[in-house]
């Protein structure tokens, strides 16, 4: 396995791969997020407590898992790029940081408009809320620790470390609500044995998480893409691939 | 379809404004992102083709003025 990974550690390869892969997430991750929304807005049955307004949960449940999965991709990506020295896990890492904090962002301003008339308030500092809160700090964090290196190897390595200590803060936020007293309810899908959830609402939040988790991949690799050339600026591959893109783009 | 019409679907049993702020606010966040990686991608394949037509520029004159015969400051060939 490790022999046919191997080439994509080097940025040519990592770039054709990304292009091929592009549109196998771009489109599905459309289709699925349209489908997860008018499936859930429309066709879900009403909670029996939370009335309408529980139809959040199919763009809160999603960007919240996502946002910490992302985090934890980006992390791995740092790992690699430190302990393997492959520039091209960096350019992974930071192509997936500004995704992640708009999935983040997404999650906490989602939480504030479902608490507002749930719980009465926009926003409470409790331990659920707050470490999402720092999450999306370490999202920005880990950008602007890149932004500042003019280096981007040691901009890789730096961001890289910060990366992979906020790790940390991930099960936080998961145990969050069971370790402390919070106005956050607790786990509903990401529990081993049975969720405890009506089958016809669960559907379509699944058909969202797909879609979400699709959205984030092809951002990641359009990113990626824009990283790669950024880094390679000067090499032939690039001035050859960028030639043949546009003639192609006049050919059509 | 779990509402009776299209006005009660808009109205979300009285809680429209949060819900339709979500999911707004949720799809401009995610295609703002999608353009602005987009619109990053083509000005980088147009930076890129810019430098290589000028270096190619520069080859050219460079080229152009070693076969052309060399003047002094007077304009006499040397």
């Amino acid at each position: 396995m490790w022999k046919w990974l191997h080439p994509y550690a080097k940025p040519e390869r990592a770039y054709q791969l990304c292009s091929t892969l592009q549109p196998w997430f771009l489109w599905p991750a459309l289709l699925c997020i349209l489908v997860g929304s008018v499936w859930g807005l429309a066709f879900a049955p009403q909670d029996y407590q939370q009335g309408d307004s529980f139809r959040i949960i199919y763009i809160h449940v999603p960007s919240a898992i996502l946002s910490m999965s992302t985090y934890v991709a980006m992390a791995v990506a740092a790992l690699v790029g430190i302990v393997w020295q492959w520039r091209t896990a960096f350019m992974a890492m930071i192509a997936m940081a500004p995704v992640g904090a708009v999935i983040t962002f997404v999650a906490l301003f989602t939480g504030a408009a479902w608490g507002k008339p749930m719980w009465g308030t926009w926003w409470v500092w409790d331990a659920r809320l707050t470490s999402e809160l720092i999450l999306l700090f370490l999202y920005l964090g880990v950008m602007a620790l890149y932004g500042s290196f003019e280096d981007k190897q040691q901009a890789g390595k730096a961001a890289g470390v910060m990366a992979m200590v906020g790790v940390v803060n991930i099960p936080i936020i998961h145990y969050s609500v069971e370790w402390w007293n919070t106005l956050h309810q607790g786990a509903t899908i990401s529990k081993f044995d049975k969720p405890s959830i009506a089958p016809e609402m669960l559907w379509p939040l699944l058909v969202a998480l797909l879609g979400f988790a699709l959205f984030i991949a092809a951002v990641t690799v359009m990113r990626m893409k824009n990283e790669i050339i950024r880094r390679e600026y000067h090499r032939p591959w690039v001035k050859e691939m960028v030639q043949q893109a546009q003639e192609n783009n006049h050919a059509v | 379809m779990q509402f009776d019409s299209w006005q009660a679907f808009w109205q979300m049993g009285g809680y429209a404004f949060y819900v339709w702020t979500s999911f707004g606010v949720t799809f401009l966040a995610m295609g703002l992102i999608v353009y602005s990686s987009a619109s990053t991608h083509k000005k980088l394949l147009k930076d890129v083709a810019q430098e290589s037509a000028r270096q190619q520029r520069i080859a050219a004159a460079k080229q152009a003025n070693q076969q052309a015969p060399k003047h002094n400051v007077t304009g006499e060939e040397v």
